[in-house]
């Protein structure tokens, strides 16, 4: 088996990274994900979470808000709604994004009110994860 | 015979004027790199997503549980058409032609007895539309003060979309928009973003497991994948618009070198028989001493 895997990254505006990874860490919906080279295929969602790349032995993060990934033997790729590697993922950044979740969680059908309330607070855990003060709005 | 000082001024301001079409010509070539490099850039994002929805909505398509988006509402009644044009004008046919095409799309429509309503993104469209269909307009987005298109923008027009169909205003959503061929060919395209259209025979290479189910990673997917398509077209049709604007300044600038040159020996001959008059005055009147 090998030991490295393709890992692509795509935002809907550029690619953010193509490597060879030997190990990614994904925020799935359903928890987090760990692929390794020869990973089985499957397609899950993503919620808004930390990706971790191991490359070389380095680890790259990126902070995610949403999307799916695609993982086959061959390798990962994650299509990422929004995307930033987790130094530019700054206050004011993760302001805006807890401020839009919050206004689709006041602004959701009653139906959908969970999956919103959901990716709402999964934004505010990634805040928290990175080291910054999320700023929950009060509700 | 013209007056000399007449023709002079014709040429400084056809001179100026040729300035300022180099000048936007130019412009519009470094703003058209840019854009063919935001579109090249988005290209791997709506290939992959496109083959992942194809690949599920194949499988989905047909079960009764398929989501709304995919199946549509069962009806076919009322036809929602999202027309993009650009912001400005001074881009030769680029605007007309797309707004041409959807009009003929909406007396199509009508005069199969169906509603139409349309959403307008640029404000070029919806001023020529507005004339002959004002009462079908629904909503406007402004994108005048977007200096580059975001993903953002496009969200928040899937968003509205999407929000409406939910609504039962409309039953089916095409948008309107040209595609970038090259320079002189952008080609105005229909395109039907909800339902999603199904393609046939779309099969995925590999048996993929799913996680959560198939059909909530497709409710997920499909309203992303509206956004992303309204996205690649509004990445279209920037890269399509300076295109034309890159092109028609560029005909305007030789048309105005034309004229020049035409004023400009219109001029030089003026200019000679002023002079040949002054001279058979001068010799006549030394010849009647």
């Amino acid at each position: 088996m090998a030991d490295t895997m393709q890992f692509d990254l795509v935002s809907p505006e550029r690619k953010l990274l193509s490597a060879q990874a030997t190990e990614v860490q994904i925020p799935g919906t359903d928890g987090e994900l760990t692929v390794g080279p020869g990973h089985a295929a499957v397609i899950t969602t993503l919620r808004p979470g930390v990706l971790k790349v191991t490359s070389n032995g380095q680890v790259t993060e990126f902070a995610v808000t949403g999307g799916f990934a695609e993982i086959s033997p061959e390798g990962v790729s994650v299509l990422a709604e929004r995307s930033l590697p987790k130094g530019e993922v700054t206050q004011s950044v993760i302001d805006d994004w807890v401020a839009e979740a919050h206004k689709a969680h006041k602004e959701a059908h009653h139906t959908v009110v969970d999956d919103a309330a959901k990716l709402l607070s999964d934004m505010v855990a990634m805040g928290t994860h990175i080291g910054l003060d999320p700023n929950v709005p009060n509700f | 015979m013209p007056n000399l000082k007449d023709l002079k001024n014709r040429i400084t301001s056809v001179k100026n004027t040729r300035k300022i079409t180099k000048a936007m010509q130019m412009v519009a070539a470094a703003k058209l790199r840019r854009a063919q490099e935001a579109a090249e850039a988005a290209r791997p994002y709506a290939a992959r997503m496109e083959s992942v929805v194809n690949g599920l909505a194949a499988s989905v398509a047909g079960s009764s549980t398929a989501p709304r988006l995919l199946a549509g509402t069962g009806e076919d009644k009322v036809h929602l058409l999202v027309v993009m044009t650009g912001e400005r004008g001074l881009c030769g046919g680029f605007n007309s032609s797309i707004a041409k095409l959807a009009r003929t799309r909406i007396l199509e429509l009508q005069a199969q007895g169906k509603t139409v309503k349309i959403l307008t993104v640029g404000k070029k469209g919806r001023e020529q539309l507005r004339r002959d269909f004002g009462a079908l307009m629904i909503g406007h987005v402004d994108l005048s003060e977007v200096r580059r298109i975001g993903y953002g923008n496009a969200r928040s027009i899937a968003q509205d979309l999407l929000a409406r169909f939910d609504a039962g205003e409309f039953d089916v959503a095409t948008i309107f928009y040209a595609r970038f061929q090259s320079v002189i060919a952008q080609i105005p395209t229909a395109q039907q973003v909800i339902p999603a259209p199904v393609a046939e025979a779309a099969d995925l290479e590999t048996d993929y497991d799913y996680e959560p189910s198939e059909e909530a990673i497709l409710a997920d997917l499909l309203p992303r994948s509206v956004a992303t398509q309204i996205f690649a077209a509004l990445l279209e049709n920037n890269a399509s618009f300076n295109g034309a604007q890159m092109s028609a300044m560029d005909n305007a600038t030789r048309n105005a070198g034309e004229m020049i040159d035409k004023l400009t020996i219109e001029f030089n001959r003026t200019r000679q028989a002023v002079i040949t008059n002054e001279l058979i005055e001068i010799i006549s009147g030394a010849e009647a001493l």
